[in-house]
């Protein structure tokens, strides 16, 4: 049975806030292949293509016929625990922090033997499901969870450590007027976080659904504007030592090529996009960073809502998808400089949403609601790629495969 | 016989003409006119720090800015508007500078303004004025007072669904003016025009008939209070921006103290 978490007593103002501390970060080249299924929250090994092996831990060439024809395919999760251990010393300072520790051997229902961290609900001889998870380094690790969903179980402390989970977690969403706001602070409120600050813009200007955001309990809407330097300092002042994720849904579009298109709408859109991102970044990010051990409520992730044009433009919103990819980017980039922190940089890639800037476009597109419930989700599952809805999962599938095709068949000439 | 520009810089150093700030401070939270999404909107004020004393520059601070032509206190050239695209000399370079010092004449319309949003200064209230002060004098700048200077946050543009509510002038307000022949009309809102000036006949009649006939405009003004009806002298000097449709200025008054 998982304790369920209690809200974090106020902390003391006396004592030195936590450095953070990684677990071992090397990794082979073969073995990224587990950070890079573990990111999109897949349970993906290592596959023989000549002799159908499954491998795990990955390698270079098949452990069966030493072929070097491997490929990254998703697989069954089911596995059953061998033999688990608790760990009381050891030389790493992550883990000694954290002792004890618990890990076990699984068998894969897919073949392999592996090592893994354990769930504090699961123990020898069990059946369990197998999850690959990103660690506070990074990179993807094996973990054994219940095959059904046990009380409280998002709150064992090796799980919570391996996602971003928003329960008792204070989080700023940057936009107010976005309309996936309302439905995503209800979403986070459900989730269990503590308290929601929403940014507002330009208070100066009415808007009607605000009545209904101020009308939320546990939230505050407070002055931030991606554009001024000035606002985003003066509110990173005020909140950014109680931000413990950041969610950044400010986001500008106007419809228009690149030939027929000016760039004032491009300008803003690289204001608000890229450098609001780059603003947001710079002024949260480092309290952020510091904070990553601190306790119950620590700074857990840093998001960024963007439009799958980021992958591939969509040439009818021209300046707009280089101000995706420009600040997909730029995520990129931060998740490089949060690394050390451990602070987690999760985008979320929708297909066209279901605003007044798509309206005249056929479905699918992509509700609020539904945005909403990707983020939390993501949340939860502690991923850094969020594909929301069709339209982004089945580009980044046709990106992955070949981003040449997916350009021409966007760009026109595919049917 | 004393030199007139002396007995100016005399009174100015002695208090007897006092220098009036009609113009609101540039700030990023100052509001600007909202067009319909689908067009292109005024910027706002914008400053970023280029070095502050530190590595990026050891001994100095300085910022650089950004702002549309119609941010903040600003001015009108007549090319700003479609009917005075065709006027000689309409941008804001090219305008001579004996245009930016000039007499000016304050229609106080304050009371009706606090009691509606959409008051509007009409001939009669003009008229009204000119029996009690006499003929608005031609070349003279005319600002129309309303203390919606004085308005905060979301009551400055006073946006509902319908479209912003401000006080402005009736397109027969802006004839007579025209009529008198003025130098140009000013405002304390964030356009010549009433909030809901789209719905006369023609559209925003200050834009369209002021710079029509190629006169100024001037708005977002401050501290038209301290102004008297007349008397005072208007100083408002856009920036020489090449073919500038308008420019963000310092308009200042010179007011004589009373009993001076």
């Amino acid at each position: 049975m998982t304790h369920p978490l209690t809200p974090p007593p106020k902390k003391d103002p006396q004592r030195r806030t936590r450095v953070p501390t990684l677990p071992p970060a090397s990794r082979s080249r073969a073995a990224l292949g587990l950070t890079a299924a573990a990111a999109e929250g897949r349970f993906a090994l290592q596959h023989c293509t000549d002799c159908g092996a499954v491998q795990y831990p990955p390698r270079d060439a098949c452990c069966k016929c030493l072929s070097v024809d491997l490929h990254w395919q998703d697989t069954d999760p089911s596995a059953k625990i061998l033999a688990e251990t608790r760990i009381h010393a050891s030389p790493d300072p992550y883990f000694r922090e954290r002792l004890p520790w618990r890990m076990g051997s699984v068998k894969l229902a897919a073949g392999p033997v592996a090592v893994c961290h354990l769930h504090g609900d699961v123990g020898r001889g069990e059946q369990v499901k197998m999850a690959l998870k990103l660690d506070k380094a990074g990179q993807g690790v094996l973990i054994a969870l219940p095959r059904e969903r046990t009380p409280d179980m998002e709150d064992d402390p090796s799980l919570r450590a391996l996602t971003a989970h928003p329960k008792h977690r204070r989080v700023l969403v940057t936009d107010a007027r976005s309309p996936v706001t309302l439905p995503l602070v209800q979403h986070l409120l459900e989730a269990g976080a503590s308290t929601v600050f929403i940014g507002e813009s330009e208070g100066w200007r009415r808007w009607p659904e605000r009545d209904r955001l101020a009308a939320l309990e546990r939230v505050e809407i407070l002055p931030l504007d991606l554009t001024d330097a000035r606002s985003v300092a003066e509110l990173a002042g005020e909140i950014g030592g109680k931000t413990d994720i950041l969610i950044n849904n400010a986001r500008f579009i106007r419809p228009g090529g690149v030939l027929g298109q000016d760039t004032v709408f491009a300008r803003d859109e690289m204001e608000v996009n890229v450098l609001g991102l780059m603003r947001l970044a710079q002024a949260f990010g480092p309290a952020m960073a510091s904070r990553t051990e601190d306790g119950t409520n620590s700074a857990a992730a840093f998001v960024n809502l963007l439009s799958a044009s980021a992958l591939v433009p969509d040439p009818a919103f021209g300046g707009f998808g280089a101000s995706q990819a420009a600040a997909r980017s730029i995520c990129q980039t931060l998740r490089a400089e949060f690394r050390a922190s451990g602070l987690r940089v999760m985008t979320v890639y929708a297909g066209p949403t279901d605003d007044t800037w798509h309206q005249p476009l056929p479905p699918p597109k992509v509700a609020p609601k539904a945005l909403a419930h990707a983020v939390i989700e993501g949340l939860c599952e502690g991923l850094e790629d969020v594909y929301c809805g069709d339209v982004a999962r089945d580009m980044a599938e046709r990106w992955k495969r070949d981003a040449k095709v997916l350009e021409r068949e966007m760009t026109g000439g595919g049917t | 016989m004393t030199n007139t520009l002396d007995q100016l810089a005399q009174s100015l150093s002695h208090g007897a003409i006092k220098v009036v700030d009609l113009t609101h401070t540039l700030d990023p939270d100052f509001p600007v006119i909202i067009l319909p999404p689908e067009f292109g909107q005024c910027a706002r004020f914008r400053m970023e720090e280029v070095s502050a004393y530190d590595h990026r520059g050891p001994a100095w601070k300085w910022h650089n800015i950004s702002m549309s032509e119609h941010t903040g206190t600003h001015f009108d050239a007549p090319i700003h508007w479609i009917s005075g695209r065709d006027i000689a000399g309409g941008a804001v370079d090219e305008i001579d500078v004996s245009a930016f010092v000039g007499p000016v004449v304050v229609i106080d319309c304050s009371a009706g303004a606090a009691v509606d949003a959409d008051f509007e200064l009409t001939p009669e209230i003009i008229l009204e004025w000119e029996a009690l002060n006499g003929p608005v004098p031609a070349d003279s700048w005319v600002l129309m007072r309303t203390d919606w200077s004085k308005k905060r946050g979301v009551d400055y543009l006073n946006m509902a669904e319908d479209g912003p509510h401000s006080p402005g002038p009736t397109p027969a307000a802006i004839e007579l003016l025209l009529q008198r022949n003025i130098r140009g009309f000013g405002t304390e809102t964030v356009g010549t025009d009433a909030g809901q000036g789209m719905h006369y006949t023609p559209p925003y009649p200050a834009h369209y008939l002021l710079h029509g006939a190629g006169k100024y405009g001037l708005q977002c003004l401050n501290n038209l209070d301290q102004l008297p009806a007349t008397g005072a002298v208007l100083i408002a000097a856009p920036l020489k921006i090449k073919g500038g449709t308008g420019s963000p200025l310092r308009v200042l008054a010179l007011v004589q103290e009373a009993g001076e």
